[in-house]
């Protein structure tokens, strides 16, 4: 196994168009790293000059300590799977898992042990002579993993395996790749646009917008420590909630939304952050979670509900307050289509974003 | 539900009947030629309308054997047609992937000139070609007439491939790189067995263009030695008789090489073939 490292990569098409723009990532040995990000990112192009499919513009990538920039992606000992499978269908399930052992002349022996091994890791040894057209999505998903774990390279690397796949079947394959890893120990990078395969999948999540690297941190830390506005918006389903408002200073420190219907009291250990923000507009973010349907002395919430969402276990209770929209996540509970109700903020759990560079204030 | 039914009937049996009518179309001339292929050398021009007449004989077909350079003509028949067949196939296959999958100096003005070609008939490049050939000193040879008959199918069967491989996903080649693959191997064990069903048209269309061709043979093959079978056949028309006995057993024999290509590569003629590769 592996540690890859990228260092100011960058991609330029001709024409001037920049894919992506100085990406320095640090990938461990053994280390599960997904690059997520809305399309157009940059993320999946990072992937494929990993994988020796694009050329590097600029910087240097080394697996294992060696540059890789100008290696063939058949000497770069890595192994890819596709998002649309890109099986070979000429031939066969046994076939396509044999083809890249076959190609580096292994045993005859050792290719069918290898093979029939990762076949039955997959669940998949009943199919082996069937053709790819024969098969359901979730069977070819499987069979292209399959092709990459016979080959035992360095490094995996998954580009949106499982977007093709319906809602359930992208579940189920979700921790089979999780498993996989575990039993494997392997290195394995991998892309998405879907933020909660990220977050359920990533030891390190990194997430890239516009070709630039936003922040590389682990799931958790980028749920409760975004360091951009971006970052606080693109993890966590449903999004963060963003509110346009400036800071006063008058008994005590407040935040007062521009529409001027929404005023929340700034905690005290929070205050002293925001002391150089008097008087400016910045953006307070509140997750949905952190929104709770009760009057409270600290705020002054009172928002009109528009729509009600029954989850089952929980509700989402969209609402306008001002000119804010705000989604609260909450307890099923007894709360209308058109209420008017008051609300209340967490607001030790709150992030505030500096306006100009959306940076969070620190 | 007895309404949708008899509908249904009617359009089925419509179809058929149309179909039956195009049968008879394109089979009646076959026949006709058989017909006159079995008849005795005294009933050539007999209006009769059946296909095995009175007194059936395969004299012609023997005479056609003893009597005349028909086995010659076969020969140097397929000797080209085959070249030509071969060479486009090759040709064919490995510039449409050029052209289909990378980016030089020059590709769109290369791909336009060959379709301009095609805008020509043949007879119109046949005196440039000629003087081309004679300059070259491959006048009567078979190296000349493969020439000629290579450079005109050439342009469509390039254009065939290229659109063929089009529609072959580029990421079962990427896959083939990681998988180890080389640049040659990716095209000769990835792409081109998902490409057979061109390939199959691609050598069809040059068997055919060269296998039934008249005009440019007969300028070029000069020696009756080197004659194909399109000219053997002329020879038998002359300025007081046609021996039709003869022209008839040499038509259907002509024929049976084509049939048995189309019988032997129509399994090859399904497409879809990439089916189940790539979700899309």
């Amino acid at each position: 196994m592996a540690n890859v490292k990228l260092d100011t990569i960058k991609k330029e098409y001709e024409g001037g168009v920049v894919a992506v723009k100085g990406v320095s990532i640090e990938i461990q040995d053994k280390e599960f790293v997904v690059l997520v990000g809305p399309s157009g990112c940059g993320k999946s192009t990072t992937l494929r000059m990993i994988a020796g499919l694009e050329d590097i513009s600029s910087g240097t990538l080394t697996i294992d300590g060696k540059i890789m920039n100008d290696v063939p992606p058949k000497d770069r000992d890595i192994a890819m799977v596709f998002q649309n499978y890109a099986l070979y269908p000429h031939m066969s399930v046994y076939e396509n898992m044999a083809f890249g052992l076959k190609l580096r002349k292994f045993p005859k022996d050792e290719i069918d042990k290898r093979v029939r091994d990762a076949a039955k890791i997959l669940s998949i040894e009943e199919y082996l002579e069937r053709k790819p057209k024969a098969l359901s999505g979730g069977q070819r998903q499987r069979v292209a993993v399959g092709r990459a774990i016979v080959r035992k390279p360095k490094v995996f690397l998954f580009d949106e395996p499982l977007s093709n796949l319906d809602a359930k079947m992208r579940v189920q394959m979700r921790t089979e790749i999780s498993k996989l890893h575990q039993r494997l120990d392997a290195t394995m990078i991998y892309v998405t646009h879907d933020q909660t395969e990220a977050m359920t999948m990533g030891d390190r999540i990194v997430v890239m917008k516009d070709g630039n690297v936003m922040q590389i941190d682990t799931p958790l830390n980028l749920y409760n420590n975004p360091t951009n506005k971006f970052v606080a918006g693109f993890i966590g389903s449903p999004s963060m909630n963003f509110i346009d408002g400036t800071i006063f200073k008058e008994s005590g420190m407040k935040f007062i939304e521009k529409g001027t219907q929404l005023s929340v009291d700034i905690p005290k250990d929070k205050q002293k952050l925001l002391e150089s923000y008097i008087g400016k507009e910045i953006w307070l973010g509140i997750r949905p979670e952190h929104i709770f349907a009760e009057k409270s002395k600290s705020s002054r919430i009172s928002a009109y509900v528009e729509v009600v969402e029954p989850m089952g276990n929980e509700i989402f209770a969209y609402v306008t307050c001002g000119v804010a929209q705000l989604v609260a996540r909450m307890s099923p509970m007894d709360i209308h289509t058109g209420q008017k109700t008051d609300f209340t903020f967490d607001m030790s759990k709150a992030h505030f974003f500096d306006k100009t560079t959306e940076n969070v204030i620190r | 539900m007895n309404k949708s039914r008899t509908k249904k009937l009617i359009r089925v049996t419509f179809s058929y009947i149309i179909l039956i009518i195009f049968c008879i179309i394109s089979i009646y001339p076959v026949s006709q030629v058989l017909t006159v292929s079995l008849r005795p050398a005294d009933r050539l021009l007999s209006t009769s309308l059946e296909i095995i007449p009175d007194n059936a004989t395969i004299a012609n077909y023997i005479n056609l054997f003893v009597k005349t350079d028909f086995l010659r003509w076969m020969w140097n028949s397929l000797l080209i047609t085959a070249s030509v067949t071969l060479t486009g196939v090759i040709l064919a296959a490995t510039a449409g992937y050029g052209f289909s999958r990378y980016k030089f100096v020059g590709k769109k003005a290369a791909m336009q000139s060959m379709l301009v070609t095609q805008m020509f008939p043949a007879t119109m490049l046949l005196l440039p070609m000629y003087i081309m050939l004679v300059n070259l000193g491959l006048i009567n040879s078979y190296l000349g007439i493969m020439i000629m008959y290579s450079a005109t199918a050439l342009p469509f069967c390039v254009w065939q491939m290229k659109g063929f491989y089009d529609t072959i996903p580029s990421s079962l080649e990427e896959a083939g790189r990681i998988d180890g693959c080389s640049q040659f191997q990716t095209f000769y064990l990835i792409v081109l067995p998902l490409a057979a069903p061109a390939l199959v048209i691609t050598a069809l269309f040059s068997f055919m263009s060269s296998w039934t061709e008249y005009v440019v043979a007969a300028q070029i093959l000069q020696d009756t030695a080197m004659w194909t079978l399109p000219i053997g056949l002329k020879s038998f028309e002359s300025n007081m008789s046609t021996e039709w006995g003869l022209y008839g057993a040499a038509s259907m024999l002509v024929t049976v090489p084509v049939v048995v290509l189309f019988l032997v590569l129509s399994k090859y003629l399904v497409s879809g073939l990439t089916l189940g590769s790539v979700k899309g």
